[in-house]
């Protein structure tokens, strides 16, 4: 009885609070020092490129907040899973957490790839598979994060959205391959912004550094909302009266 | 008379909706002309010539289509929700997701089977030859069958919800992008080498794929808003 | 300072200067105001409560 008690000791609400208050700052130490030292790779280490300059510093936060975008994605998903299947409340709550945090990584990522495209395709926007795909992934996020705050009930709210995002996240590669499919089909092989043929291992290293620094700061505010959540959720409990007594 | 059986309760359910919508006949025929009139529109604004139109032809009567099924998604649960039969049904001791095949059946012969018999005459109206029209119907023949079962899931994720036919847009048409792009790009492969063959086994993928899936997710998402 | 001669030259980015540092800018301004919006929604969350802890006192007094 011990072993599975342990394993189930911190999906509840009460006992994950603190546990997330306790993990926050270290994510975040850990997000600053990757930032800082991405940056400096970043800015300082990669050589210029010799065909696209300089411009092409901005793939390190561009592959790193697509990815993160993808990622967060198919996280929520998980968490909507068990939410929904072993009607755990934190999971439904953490899968609401994560959306923004997603929806913002989408359109950071967007961002990024127009003022990439710009100097490299010579448009802002350019209907590349990746960027069209990353797209219809910033509305699933708006449709989840819509319907989420559509319905009054919590509960309900959090259930139907986690639904909605199983239903998503087993479309995504349904979508992703009909517009690779429809992509290559109207411009054939797309020019997209094909790096040096051996891209230099120090700018993977750095991208790399890059899509950390972002997951730890990913994991801080996602544990910091879902924090709020909490409160937000179980106000009406005994547990958080007392703790914000305490805290007055 | 033997004891019902599945198929039994899926021809109830289609027969119900289909009398209760031929009552109201205002609500099919509303899809139908919001369908007619986005299509010709679009000569209106892009302008008359024949080849821009048979170019963009696919492309709008597809999306014009997508539309008009989407409008009409609403009204697949929202009747029996108000009135309580919804969860009479779900008590029902047939699986849920029979009932809500027949659901989605019925708004298909009422919205998806009515489209795909107009399209012809709106693709002759942008300029579309003959062997592109039958493609155009075999394209909407599978598609709009895919565009009413996910539809359903947005249905019965805005049950009851404010401001829920915007919403179900929000929520469905993501998900219609494969489709879309299958179906319009069919009738533009029509010269090519590769023909249609690859779009529309592609499309009957997507349909065998969304009859499995879809009614399993429906029904999920009924009794989360029936709770 | 390995390849920047100059602060003007490492702002100019060899002239993509513009591209690079709007797209930084944004990313991180973005990321600063996501845990402004935490933080805020942190605060309302805590005085909601608090005001409802205070309304059931006044509830338990009477």
């Amino acid at each position: 009885m011990a072993k599975s008690q342990t394993w189930l000791y911190f999906s509840s609400p009460k006992t994950f609070y603190p546990l997330a208050g306790k993990l926050i700052p270290w994510f975040t130490a850990l997000a600053i020092v990757l930032t800082v030292i991405g940056l400096y790779m970043g800015f300082f280490v990669a050589p210029t490129d010799y065909k696209q300059g300089d411009s092409y510093r901005i793939i390190f936060i561009h592959v790193a907040a697509a990815w993160m975008s993808m990622f967060i994605y198919a996280v929520m998903a998980g968490y909507a899973v068990i939410g929904l299947v072993w009607n755990v409340k934190l999971s439904e709550m953490m899968a609401s957490s994560l959306a923004p945090t997603g929806a913002i990584f989408t359109f950071l990522a967007l961002w990024t790839g127009a003022l990439w495209g710009r100097p490299t395709w010579g448009a802002y926007w350019v209907w590349d598979a990746r960027l069209t795909s990353e797209l219809i992934l910033l509305f699933l996020y708006i449709g989840y994060m819509a319907l989420q705050s559509a319905i009054d009930d919590p509960r309900r709210a959090s259930r139907a959205s986690a639904l909605l995002a199983i239903v998503g996240v087993i479309n995504l590669p349904i979508i992703y391959f009909s517009v690779r499919w429809w992509n290559t089909l109207h411009q054939g092989a797309s020019v997209s912004p094909e790096m040096a043929p051996k891209m230099a291992a120090d700018m993977k290293t750095t991208m790399m550094v890059m899509v950390f620094a972002f997951w730890m700061y990913a994991i801080a505010i996602v544990l910091a909302r879902v924090r709020t959540l909490i409160l937000e959720r179980e106000k009406n409990t005994a547990w958080v009266v007392e703790l914000l007594e305490a805290k007055q | 008379m033997s004891r019902p059986g599945v198929f039994d309760a899926f021809r109830a359910v289609v027969a119900r909706d289909m009398t209760l919508a031929m009552r109201r006949k205002t609500d099919v025929l509303n899809a139908l002309a919001f369908f007619i009139i986005a299509v010709t529109l679009f000569p209106l604004g892009v302008g008359p010539e024949i080849e821009t139109l048979r170019a963009i032809a696919p492309g709008v009567i597809w999306v014009a289509a997508l539309l008009a099924a989407m409008m009409s998604l609403g009204r697949i649960f929202s009747g029996d929700y108000e009135d309580g039969t919804l969860e009479q049904m779900l008590l029902g001791n047939f699986p849920v997701s029979i009932m809500v095949l027949g659901k989605v059946f019925a708004h298909w012969l009422l919205t998806g089977v009515p489209l795909v018999l107009l399209s012809p005459l709106l693709g002759m109206q942008l300029g579309l030859g003959e062997e592109a029209l039958w493609v155009l119907i075999y394209t909407l023949l599978l598609g709009t069958p895919v565009l009413s079962l996910i539809g359903s899931v947005g249905a019965a994720l805005t049950l009851g919800v404010r401001g829920g036919g915007v919403l179900i847009s929000l929520l469905v048409l993501p998900l219609y992008v494969p489709i879309l792009i299958f179906g319009a790009g069919a009738v533009e492969a029509l010269g090519t080498p590769s023909g249609i063959q690859p779009y529309l086994s592609i499309q009957g993928a997507i349909l065998a794929l969304s009859v499995a899936l879809t009614p399993m997710a429906t029904a999920a998402a009924l009794r989360i808003s029936m709770e | 300072m390995s390849q920047w001669h100059s602060i003007g030259e490492f702002f100019a980015m060899g002239g993509y200067g513009f591209y690079v540092w709007g797209s930084y800018l944004v990313t991180f301004g973005f990321i600063i105001a996501e845990i402004f919006l935490v933080r805020k929604q942190r605060r309302d969350v805590r005085k909601q409560i608090a005001r409802l802890a205070r309304l059931n006192d006044k509830v338990d007094e009477t």
